[in-house]
């Protein structure tokens, strides 16, 4: 192979995926969570993890066979980014120290109700007046407690995982809300193409569910409310969309020059051909009404990796199944695909494993690079109801088999985050 | 290390902090003859001491009420010092500049509800399903909004919002390493030519008992108000929280030059490492990092801005380290007059060193007495942080020729 067949349309080192790993609600690992996606299964579930009685919500896609020493947000998130680590390592065929950066995407972390609760057992009864806080500090200043200051700190779970990986440098630790899991896949592919590294970790994972993160969301009327028939809970661009399912996972993708890869003889299951990003300064939680950024995201990334619209062959949707996403990013997407939108395939993942939040880009790239080497389309399910604003070719109900060179898969989230993907077969 | 095919200079200063709001209220105070006084509050919170938010009118750079009743004062801070970047260079209001500028902040958590959570707290002590009362309360007592208050990456929102900073939009976390991996990421894309123009920065408020809480539950802060940053055995008195909004505006030399704007400094390099600290690891490490980062080689013509968070030992080893790594340079140690502002942390000392290598005239000491007084302004400049758990991170800026 020339020299010139490693760059890109700008001269850029081409970035492969040599390694992938998994975890939702589906199960563990590629090839349940790809057996199970192309059988259309849903992952959503009826919360167990704390009492939900009262709650508006009372359904999610959380992770709960993964065993943790601890109940808290920073073991979970580990813990699931430990295991799709050592499954994309594996598969990477890499062992040792891996030597190069970490890029991490890791929910924001807060101490558990648990915790606070116990430390407000831990107050002498003199003590038990005023603020809850100074309640707290009272009991620390007397017992300071390293693993409450563990599992509060943000920088927790990427120190964890460069030790067990031996990565290289400052791991970073990221959120960009709901692209989160893209924004780590572009950090590592920059740091690639940067020429500062041949390889690169980009980790996504969030195993945030608990009582207050739902209710949060709750609170902005973001959640499903579809109770009683979980697994239909989710239902992207349909027309009786009710919001999307909380949930979480992980994944892992070890990002390798392209040169270097095949050099170390390793397998290539794809190319990051291009990354975009476009904040949008419109609203909070609401996107511009007419798409704009979301437009420019998918162009931006459209550019980054030298195609133009009418290449892909098929879009991971972002497809949350609120009432909202779903129409902005069909506008999105049809300003951007033209005439041609109603015969490009789109899907949507959530349908099945609900929103993995942090996580989301991430698991979504490594399901679309599954779509690229395996030639299936995964369905979107509940498709029972089709909205009639939102014309799409969504693989209703059932996978499909179609050979896709290049996909596109989107992520959007609040505070006006958008980032989008470009994902290709490895050139002939 | 980087390959730099860019040189990188920072044209905007924004930095609010104890001290006052605004780079010339920093210049005045810091190139004038006497010793600034610190600004601390050790009653509030009293056994510790916080260095706190300075008298300042949000509405200066959040002009909107609706805006600035969406936020609490950890995002407000930073919107704020994240206007003042824009406006000193020059940016302020350009639509297209901002459209394009990329945007990388270092963020913590926002602030909590105290209120609803003492009341779960009380509520709780008297009930033995808990579970069941927290989804009451939550339900029942949380503003909806203020959720977004408290989500990490809506400071970066909130900056796009109000100030229409658009290009991208990232935020990273991890206590000061977060500070660290701002300010070198937005380095390595503008130097490898991946942006132009690039805000990045951090803020963080010490008046927040939730946040008071995560250096004590290690014991960290410090619990004798009017003490010393330095103690006379040469190890630190404890942390003393200190509120900071610190956001630069970096750009590709030529970039800046085509549009004619005003260069603070160069950053040359900004490296960062992490690891096992015992056994002189940590030494081990910066000493490395030092010789990464290009520094010169007993520090010269070089001021030193020590990120140092105040724990006694560690602290006490990074001082260690840069006297005897940069034996010429004098040292000033942040946290003695700002106290330690963890994400904002090295941002913060970014903001100084570029208003040292601009001022043209020595920096004062940071504390009375501790620090050696510059003989003369500084060439270059170091910029430190240890983070207080994990994270070290080494910048090195020049003045422009």
């Amino acid at each position: 192979m020339s020299k010139a067949a490693y760059k890109d349309h700008l001269g850029r080192p081409l970035v492969a995926v040599t390694g992938m790993g998994v975890v939702s609600s589906l199960g563990q690992g590629i090839k349940d969570n790809w057996a199970a996606l192309t059988a259309g299964k849903s992952g959503i579930h009826p919360i167990t993890r704390f009492p939900s009685d009262g709650l508006s919500t009372r359904i999610c896609g959380t992770v709960d066979f993964i065993d943790i020493p601890a109940a808290n947000a920073v073991e979970r998130s580990f813990a699931f980014a430990r295991e799709t680590t050592v499954e994309a390592l594996a598969q990477a065929g890499l062992s040792g120290d891996f030597d190069g950066p970490l890029f991490l995407a890791a929910p924001p972390i807060e101490p558990e109700w648990s915790a606070r609760f116990e430390l407000g057992d831990r107050v002498k009864p003199g003590d038990m007046t005023g603020n809850a806080y100074e309640q707290f500090l009272a009991v620390l200043r007397e017992h300071a407690d390293p693993a409450f200051h563990e599992a509060i700190m943000f920088g927790a779970i990427s120190e964890r995982l460069a030790d067990m990986f031996g990565t290289r440098g400052l791991p970073v630790t990221l959120s960009t809300a709901c692209a989160s899991g893209a924004t780590a896949i572009q950090l590592g592919v920059e740091a690639i193409r940067q020429g500062r590294t041949d390889r690169a970790l980009s980790v996504a994972t969030d195993g945030s569910v608990s009582a207050e993160a739902l209710i949060r969301f709750s609170l902005l009327s973001a959640l499903s409310t579809s109770n009683d028939s979980p697994e239909k809970a989710s239902r992207p661009f349909t027309k009786d969309r009710d919001g999307f399912v909380i949930a979480e996972g992980a994944a892992t993708l070890v990002l390798e020059s392209l040169e270097t890869a095949l050099a170390r003889g390793a397998r290539v299951l794809g190319i990051i051909s291009g990354c975009g990003e476009k904040a949008d300064d419109f609203h909070r939680t609401r996107s511009s009404p007419g798409g704009a950024p979301a437009i420019a995201t998918i162009r931006a990334a459209l550019e980054d990796a030298g195609l133009s619209a009418d290449e892909i062959g098929y879009i991971n949707a972002h497809g949350t199944s609120t009432p909202e996403n779903d129409k902005m990013e069909y506008l999105a997407l049809a300003a951007v695909f033209g005439d041609r939108m109603a015969h490009v395939p789109v899907s949507s993942n959530k349908s099945m494993i609900g929103h993995t939040l942090t996580a989301a880009g991430a698991v979504e790239a490594v399901f679309s690079l599954m779509t690229i080497s395996t030639g299936v389309l995964p369905p979107t399910i509940n498709y029972d109801n089709p909205d009639p604003t939102i014309p799409l070719d969504v693989v209703p109900n059932v996978k499909r088999d179609a050979t896709v060179t290049s996909v596109l898969s989107n992520s959007f989230g609040f505070g006006g985050q958008n980032a989008c993907l470009v994902m290709s077969a490895e050139p002939a | 290390m980087t390959q730099t095919r860019h040189e990188v200079v920072v044209t905007g200063i924004g930095l609010v902090t104890s001290l006052g709001v605004g780079r010339q209220a920093h210049h005045d105070a810091l190139t004038g003859a006497a010793t600034p006084v610190a600004h601390r509050d050790s009653e509030r919170f009293a056994p510790y001491t916080v260095h706190p938010l300075p008298e300042i009118d949000w509405s200066a750079q959040i002009a909107r009420r609706g805006d600035q009743r969406q936020m609490e004062n950890w995002q407000r801070l930073g919107v704020y010092a994240a206007g003042l970047a824009l406006d000193d260079a020059g940016f302020k209001d350009n639509i297209e500049a901002c459209s394009s500028m990329d945007m990388i902040v270092a963020a913590g958590g926002g602030e909590r509800d105290t209120a609803v959570d003492t009341l779960i707290i009380e509520e709780g002590r008297k009930r033995n399903d808990r579970e069941q009362l927290l989804n009451d309360k939550l339900t029942t007592e949380l503003r909806p909004t203020l959720f977004l208050a408290q989500l990490s990456n809506l400071l970066a929102g909130n900056i796009s919002i109000v100030h229409k900073v658009t290009g991208s939009s990232r935020t990273l976390m991890g206590e000061e390493g977060a500070g660290i991996s701002a300010v070198e990421t937005a380095h390595a894309r503008i130097a490898a030519g991946q942006s132009t123009h690039c805000l990045v920065g951090g803020a963080f408020i010490a008046e927040r008992l939730d946040i008071l809480l995560l250096i004590e539950a290690v014991q960290g802060l410090g619990k004798n108000s009017g003490q010393p940053f330095w103690n006379s055995g040469g190890t630190a008195n404890g942390v003393n929280l200190g509120t900071s909004g610190a956001f630069l505006v970096l750009e590709s030399l030529e970039h800046a030059t085509a549009r004619g704007a005003h260069i603070y400094a160069r950053l040359d390099t900004v490296v960062a490492d992490r690891g096992p600290r015992h056994q002189g690891r940590l030494e081990q490490r910066l000493g490395r990092l030092a010789d990464e980062a290009g520094a010169p080689a007993s520090g010269a013509e070089t001021i030193v801005f020590s990120g140092a968070s105040g724990f006694p030992e560690l602290s006490a080893r990074e001082r260690t380290f840069l006297k005897t790594r940069f034996p010429d340079a004098p040292l000033r140690t942040i946290g003695a007059l700002f106290g330690h502002s963890v994400e904002a942390q090295f941002p913060t000392g970014l903001a100084l060193a570029c208003l040292a290598l601009d001022a043209g005239a020595p920096i004062s000491p940071f504390a009375a007495g501790e620090d050696a007084v510059a003989p003369a302004a500084a060439g270059s400049a170091i910029v430190t942080t240890i983070g207080h758990a994990r994270g070290e991170g080494i910048a090195r800026l020049s003045r422009m020729p």
